[in-house]
């Protein structure tokens, strides 16, 4: 267990590496786009007097790496600066998006993680059966539609037909969790008929594969049956790879979801981070990135570590 | 009804007299006696009262969105910044100037100073009283070197501004303005209280709603002012404005009942909408106008025969079939729109004529011209089909156009203005002056064709202190003609405003100056 946490602390201090690159990259990449904040800002009402007023009230005449310098010193000690475009503090705009992007994909992986997990195992279980090729079909036939078709589909059938879900998902602080969870059902759904398709079948395939090994079969051998052998024998080693694709999808569902939530008006950080890239508004873009990338270094921390513990060769190693 | 509604907008804007409105009216079938009061009763169809929640969707705002007039650009801010706070003046549903919170206003003999004289006891959200000093001080957040409003430039030729008391502002102009109390109809110039020395931009204000929340890109909400000084106005007892950016979402929440009303509707899915039970569509005709923008100073657009050759070969019917189903009207390759005071109605309109086209190319010594337009989903949605449209008018007419679309990101600072031939959009002006001033004017920073015509520099500047309307008449009439004939612009669409309404949602006399009843629908409208 020690060689555990010594692993996690390393990670934890490369991940530190990783975000301060991470930094840098998009502090250049946001320099190259053309054009800057006060530009994007007025837009057609820029003219060279407002424009330069703006860039001097903002800071924007500083060399680029005075501005990267200060920023990263506000960084470090815990401020992450105000939004360029509208002065407002940016941990207030942030963390209140980031949190609703959370119980988006808190909900739609409490769906789709179970639901392609028993699908994925049934269907290696009645493998070349007619329910194997309808889960296939229709979970790969969801995941070929763009995720927009598909939202716009289930606001049709839910919404518009059926009338059981709103429309519209505009959770809002004052809203009881309740109203939360019913508003943010049908986006939720979306985001699971997307993914399911890639977590079942890698659970299918990785169990296809380990049921035609020896030690299986002498389970077979010994009597044992069905679910008990996938559950207790199977599964157990397939864990690695499932986890894998399962925090993929974690992390899509996190920082990949900015057209859902446009179509449901669902006001995650996806949209947040495109309007701050669309401004130029660095510090707001360099928040909204370096917590997507924290994201994904935290949740492949974390399949690492599920790999390690299920596989006993890689938790003792000689 | 759609029709119905069409003609009676058609009437309000004196284009339909009310003689013939009855005799397309029962052509439709609707019975003479029936329509006569139709025009004068919608007004006061049901008399409003208040209550409600109205919530309304709105196809733009951003998360960068902030309460500071001087930052607005579009409508979603326009329309909260109207629930909050009230201008100096109001523009009418029927396009007069009235005062809003200048009780009257008046000119010096030669328009160079004009004296706003301020309600009695207005009170702003937080219980001040409006005096002269927040006034001045409103005024000067948008003048001076420091400022980076965008209405910075109306007060190019403001040289003071003075509180004569209490009740009192005096604006000294450079020149004379005949038309400056329509400036301070502009939607960033809405009144600010001071508070404790310093200009309070939260968003307490003198309007009909008091802000309860802004989430910028998300959503605003407001609740009823019980202390609104404007009688028989903000009926809702909370509203709710929402940043919803996908139009199908939109068209989706107002079938839903998610929300009242919608703007912005997309002019292909009009019967669409109109069809889903209770929701109607209404459509105002206005001044925004697509146009295709040349840079005169710039091969081959430096020659006349050329730009007029250009202006020839498009079917501007087509193109309003097409790009917006035909909700709007045909542009005359000049700015000004039928919202305008001074709309010049008898200038021929100019037809699609590949003909005429091909004979002043070959006037300006080319057989064959090559051109390219750039265009993107930025300046209108649907440049890039009217682009391809204009390519194929163009080839009959001897022009090779090449179309380039470009990124949408950075198109109003990389490509308009820069680039010799784009598309482009302007939301029009409420006067004459005004849009030339800013667009059309040598020198002018938005000028987006570098056009320079003396004639035309000579009678802005005459017409802004002419007081005789007639005489200005004449004088803008003049100039509309210099710029359909001699400018840059190719403007072929005027587009209309398309909002989606729940029928339980009423109005009276809908303003086509701007979106949504002049950006005013959060304290016009009224639930039946």
């Amino acid at each position: 267990m020690a060689r555990i946490a010594v692993l996690i602390a390393q990670r934890l201090g490369l991940g530190v590496l990783i975000l301060f690159a991470v930094s840098l990259i998009i502090m250049f990449v946001v320099e190259l786009l053309p054009g800057d904040t006060c530009q994007e800002l007025m837009g057609q009402g820029a003219t060279p007097q407002t424009l330069q007023a703006c860039r001097a009230a903002l800071g924007l005449d500083d060399p680029m790496h005075e501005r990267y310098l200060s920023w990263l010193g506000g960084m470090l000690t815990g401020d992450m600066g105000i939004s360029l475009a509208n002065q407002r503090p940016i941990d207030e705009l942030v963390i209140r998006r980031i949190l609703n992007t959370f119980f988006l994909a808190g909900i739609a992986a409490a769906i789709a993680v179970p639901l392609s997990l028993m699908l994925g195992i049934l269907a290696a279980m009645y493998r070349n059966s007619i329910f194997d090729r309808i889960v296939n079909v229709s979970t790969l036939t969801s995941i070929s539609f763009p995720e927009f078709f598909v939202a716009y589909i289930l606001i049709f059938i839910f919404a518009v037909e059926l009338g059981m879900f709103p429309s519209v998902s505009n959770v809002h602080a004052d809203m009881a969790f309740q109203e939360r969870l019913y508003r943010s059902l049908l986006p939720a759904l979306s985001l699971t008929l997307v993914i399911t398709a890639h977590m079942m079948r890698m659970t299918r395939a990785t169990i296809v594969n380990l049921m035609a090994s020896p030690y299986i079969e002498m389970a077979r051998l010994k009597g044992i049956r069905g679910m008990r052998i996938i559950t207790y024998h199977a599964l157990p080693n397939a864990f690695a790879p499932i986890i894998n694709v399962i925090t993929l999808n974690l992390a899509y569902l996190i920082v990949g979801v900015v057209v859902v939530e446009v179509v449901f008006v669902y006001p995650g950080l996806g949209q947040l981070l495109v309007d701050a890239v669309s401004n130029r508004d660095m510090p707001l873009v360099q928040a909204g990135a370096l917590m997507f990338a924290a994201v994904y270094v935290l949740l492949n921390l974390f399949a690492d570590i599920v790999s390690i513990i299920s596989n006993p060769r890689l938790l003792h190693p000689r | 009804m759609d029709k119905l509604r069409e003609l009676e907008n058609e009437v309000r804007l004196g284009r339909l007299s009310r003689r013939s409105f009855l005799a397309r009216a029962s052509a439709l079938g609707i019975a003479g006696a029936a329509g006569v009061p139709l025009i004068s009763e919608r007004a006061m169809a049901s008399s409003p009262s208040v209550g409600g929640q109205f919530r309304i969707g709105i196809g733009s705002g951003s998360s960068s969105d902030s309460m500071d007039p001087g930052t607005i650009t579009d409508t979603y801010m326009q329309v909260v910044n109207y629930g909050l706070r009230n201008n100096l003046t109001e523009v009418t549903p029927d396009g007069e100037l009235i005062g809003e919170l200048a009780e009257s206003f008046e000119a010096s003999e030669d328009a160079r100073s004009w004296t706003f004289r301020l309600r009695d006891g207005v009170e702003f959200h937080n219980g001040k009283t409006l005096d002269a000093n927040d006034v001045v001080e409103t005024m000067n957040h948008h003048r001076g070197e420091d400022s980076e409003s965008g209405a910075r430039q109306l007060f190019d030729d403001v040289d003071e501004i003075v509180a004569e008391d209490d009740r009192t502002v005096t604006f000294h102009l450079s020149s004379g303005n005949a038309d400056f109390p329509f400036l301070m109809n502009d939607y960033r110039l809405t009144i600010c209280p001071v508070v404790d020395g310093e200009l309070d931009l939260s968003g307490n204000g003198t309007g009909g709603y008091i802000l309860d929340s802004f989430d910028p890109g998300e959503r605003t909400t407001m609740s009823r002012n019980p202390n609104y000084w404007k009688e028989n106005a903000a009926f809702f007892e909370t509203v709710e404005v929402l940043v919803m950016r996908d139009s199908t979402s939109r068209t989706n929440a107002l079938t839903t009942g998610d929300i009242d009303v919608m703007n912005r509707v997309a002019p292909s899915s009009v019967n669409l909408v109109g069809r889903g039970g209770n929701v109607r569509v209404e459509q105002t005709s206005g001044n925004q106008h697509y146009s295709f923008p040349m840079h005169v100073d710039r091969e081959p657009f430096d020659d006349w025969h050329v730009r007029k050759a250009i202006k020839l070969a498009v079917d501007r019917e087509q193109l309003l079939q097409t790009v917006l189903s035909g909700h709007g009207y045909v542009g005359n390759d000049h700015p000004i729109g039928r919202a305008n005071r001074f709309f010049h109605e008898e200038l021929p309109q100019r037809q699609f004529d590949p003909e005429e086209a091909r004979h002043h190319l070959r006037e300006a010594g080319h057989e064959n011209l090559q051109l390219t337009l750039k265009v993107s989903d930025a300046a209108f949605v649907g440049a890039v089909d009217a682009g391809q449209l204009m390519a194929e008018t163009m080839a009959e007419a001897g022009i090779d156009l090449r179309v380039d679309r470009v990124p949408s990101d950075g198109y109003w600072s990389n490509v308009w203005l820069e680039e010799p031939f784009v598309a482009s959009y302007w939301g029009g002006r409420p006067t004459e002056d005004w849009m030339f001033t800013e667009g059309y004017a040598a020198g002018a920073n938005w000028n987006d064709t570098n056009w320079d015509n003396e004639r035309f520099n000579e009678l802005l500047r005459e017409a802004r202190a002419e007081l005789d309307e007639d005489r200005r008449r004449e004088m803008y009439h003049e100039m509309q003609e210099l710029v359909h004939d001699d400018g840059g612009s190719l403007i072929p669409i005027f587009a209309n405003y398309i909002m989606g309404l729940s029928d339980e949602v009423q109005h009276g006399e809908m303003a086509n100056n701007w979106d949504l009843d002049g950006l005013k629908c959060l304290e016009r409208w009224w639930f039946a």
